[in-house]
């Protein structure tokens, strides 16, 4: 397949979740629409490293897998943030018993 | 059309679909369950790709952990009961032009670029399997490695520290 489908593939999904994060107002589901983004930036970035593994085949066995590697780094760290901020959503239900992003802006004030 | 177009044009469709569904569906769990058939959808990519180890990692890390954990946090608060969280019209339709802006951009940007004939690997390479991914992983991105066990660490505490009582 040639690349550009992967691109705007990614960009069509990492779309969908800019839209669900400025939409939805329930934090969880915010939470979630940045996943949905980070596994667009993962499927662009293994597309890319296969692109590049074909064209540098000839000199470099291996051309291409840092891409891999880099994806599976993203995941590393999303598995952490989602353990911190699912944390973060549970104490601020424990307080304010709501899921509202609006009742967030208490830092302003 | 070969089998691998085919592939591709079923899961681009099924991850787009269930994305969509995440965003718009009212009941937090649907989406939750949406987004575990798109982040397969996505590991059916990887496959079409001989991303092996990718693949089994985004289902075991993505499907199996984290959503569990996403499912987990919704039980807990439940949060499954239709809630008003919609907000107002205004914001939403400026939320949806916003993102349809920005998806109308990088189109447009990257509709000429220069890969057009560039083609993807699919099926073949063995770049993606878990032998020559672990002998890249353990000799040249050895220190990022241990580094990310040092923040797997500091995420665990902080977690604890943040959910406890009081």
């Amino acid at each position: 397949m040639p690349v550009n489908y992967y691109i705007f593939v990614s960009i069509a999904l990492f779309c969908i979740g800019v839209v669900g994060v400025l939409t939805r107002r329930n934090a969880i589901i915010v939470f979630m629409c940045i996943e949905l983004m980070l596994n667009a930036v993962n499927l662009l970035l293994v597309a890319f490293s296969k692109m590049h593994h074909l064209m540098n085949i000839a000199r470099d066995a291996s051309a291409g897998i840092d891409g891999q590697l880099f994806v599976f780094f993203i995941m590393v760290v999303a598995a952490a943030e989602v353990s911190v901020g699912l944390a973060i959503i549970v104490m601020m239900y424990r307080n304010t018993h709501s899921v509202d992003i609006n009742f967030l802006n208490r830092l302003k004030h | 059309m070969g089998i691998t177009q085919i592939l591709f044009w079923f899961l681009t469709a099924l991850a787009l679909g269930s994305a969509l569904m995440v965003v718009l569906s009212k009941n937090p769990v649907y989406s939750v369950l949406f987004l575990i058939v798109a982040f397969f959808a996505i590991s059916g990519h990887y496959i079409l790709l001989n991303a092996q180890f990718l693949a089994i990692v985004n289902i075991i890390v993505y499907a199996g952990a984290i959503m569990v954990l996403f499912l987990f946090v919704i039980m807990l608060m439940n949060l499954n009961a239709e809630m008003n969280l919609q907000g107002n019209k205004l914001m939403r339709f400026a939320g949806f032009i916003a993102g349809l802006c920005l998806f109308l951009v990088l189109v447009a940007a990257l509709k000429d670029a220069g890969t057009k004939k560039q083609m993807v690997q699919m099926g073949t390479g063995d770049i993606g399997l878990i032998k020559n991914l672990g002998m890249t992983l353990f000799r040249e991105y050895v220190v990022p490695f241990e580094i990310s066990s040092v923040l797997f660490l500091s995420a665990m505490i902080g977690a604890v520290v943040i959910g406890k009582k009081e």
